[in-house]
């Protein structure tokens, strides 16, 4: 009999606002054991009146014993997501349950070459893979393709400026799909064809991961299918509209 | 345990009994699947049914067609934590498919263009409990949401209906699918938040 994924108290000891709407929340969690990138947890909220709600969300950081990041965005209209990124206050607790999901991951062991592919917050698990990778000094070779609306949109943009500037084997591609920077070369706009990289016939077949809303991961699963990437390494991760 | 939030708060109002415990309404149709969607067309589509006895029969999607359609509405949940009151479908029930085998199977493992499994018990399947679906909201089913055809449990999270269906093996033991070798659990009844194994 499996064990039940267990409840654990989790208290904010940090965060940062990553653009206008949308924060890192640096949870300190005694009994987290750490997890595998790409992995998610579930978040419960109970307020004084007792009301609850439950969401999923994707872990941002690498693994790390008693700490983890989660990057939220406000979604309007919505309940938890408002409370995470408005209302929460260093020391304020909540319960969390994972690391959960044993499809959407990557490990130190895997080191085949890698593509993700990002959509505004569908970063976030992205995310956690590029900094499992360069904390555990893998040598698979790494491609971000990431799309974000506007410049200030960008998640983590010092540290993908940093990780860009390195020579690790890991390759940044910022893409606007509204308006870009100055001197850009590619038009904003939607995720294109020429945007993914082909995939290397010959080659050991390149892992694929595309997080995103569901608009972003549909266009993006399918371009990748055009471009000659197999099915069957493409991983998804989707965000309804709905969020909250 | 009991974590309070300090400063979170509800809206108010009685909860609705036709939600289930740790599940929020919405409005929209999420999408989620592990993969790129595949894109099947209705000449090319076929339900292969194998039995316990390695009999194999398929059924083409004319002869679907021929089969009783219900029209129906149901209330679905899916395991990350939204429900979607009240849609309308349009299928035929599972049992009609099955019954022609009078099989004495126990449990069924569903398979789908793409590639995807998952299990439950044929009991789950029968009895006005699941469908055969290719209509939502009087429009055939989009690709993105399982069509041209997707089973429909609704009494269990919606990961158990699998999209893009293409195949049922009838089983005696209980092969677990997709999802279920992932961590998620073998039923998965919302009711009870089967969620997770070992929930």
């Amino acid at each position: 009999m499996t064990p039940r994924i267990r409840w654990q108290r989790a208290r904010l000891v940090d965060s940062r606002l990553e653009t206008r709407r949308a924060r890192t929340l640096v949870f300190d969690v005694p009994q987290w054991t750490g997890h595998d990138a790409g992995q998610h947890v579930d978040v419960k909220l109970t307020g004084e009146d007792g009301f609850t709600a439950q969401r999923s969300y994707s872990i941002a950081s690498a693994s790390t014993p008693g700490r983890l990041e989660l990057t939220v965005q406000a979604v309007s209209g919505g309940i938890v997501s408002p409370y995470l990124v408005d209302a929460m206050q260093l020391g304020d607790e909540l319960e969390l349950r994972g690391p959960i999901g044993g499809w959407f991951r990557w490990t130190n062991e895997l080191a085949e070459p890698v593509l993700l592919v990002g959509g505004g917050s569908g970063i976030a698990p992205l995310m956690a893979m590029l900094r499992q990778r360069l904390l555990a000094g893998s040598a698979a070779p790494f491609r971000l393709v990431y799309s974000a609306r506007t410049p200030d949109h960008v998640f983590y943009a010092n540290e993908l400026h940093v990780i860009s500037q390195g020579r690790r084997g890991v390759d940044v591609d910022l893409l606007y799909t509204r308006s870009g920077l100055p001197g850009d070369t590619r038009p904003p706009g939607r995720l294109v064809g020429d945007d993914l990289p082909l995939a290397a016939p010959d080659a050991e077949p390149t892992r694929v991961y595309v997080c995103g809303p569901n608009g972003f991961v549909e266009n993006a699963a399918r371009l990748l299918v055009d471009r000659g990437h197999q099915p069957a390494s493409i991983r998804t991760e989707r965000f309804g509209s709905s969020g909250g | 345990m009991s974590v309070i939030s300090r400063g979170f708060g509800g809206r108010g109002g009685a909860s609705d009994p036709r939600v289930p415990p740790g599940q929020y309404v919405t409005h929209d149709f999420p999408v989620l699947s592990a993969g790129p969607t595949p894109y099947v067309d209705t000449d090319e589509w076929s339900l292969d049914l194998t039995d316990v006895d390695d009999s194999r029969s398929a059924l083409s999607w004319t002869q679907l067609m021929a089969k009783p359609i219900e029209e129906f509405t149901v209330d679905l949940h899916c395991v990350t934590t939204w429900t979607k009151l009240g849609t309308t479908w349009r299928g035929v029930p599972v049992s009609a498919v099955l019954d022609d085998l009078d099989s004495e199977a126990e449990f069924a493992l569903v398979h789908s263009y793409g590639g995807y499994t998952t299990n439950l018990p044929v009991e789950d399947l029968l009895d006005g409990k699941a469908w055969i679906v290719f209509e939502f909201e009087g429009e055939p089913l989009e690709p993105v949401h399982g069509g041209p055809a997707r089973l429909l449990v609704p009494h269990l999270y919606l990961w158990k209906s699998a999209k893009w269906v293409n195949g049922i093996e009838l089983r005696h033991d209980d092969e677990p699918g997709f999802w279920e070798t992932l961590g998620y659990h073998e039923y998965g009844d919302p009711w009870l938040e089967q969620r997770y194994a070992g929930d």
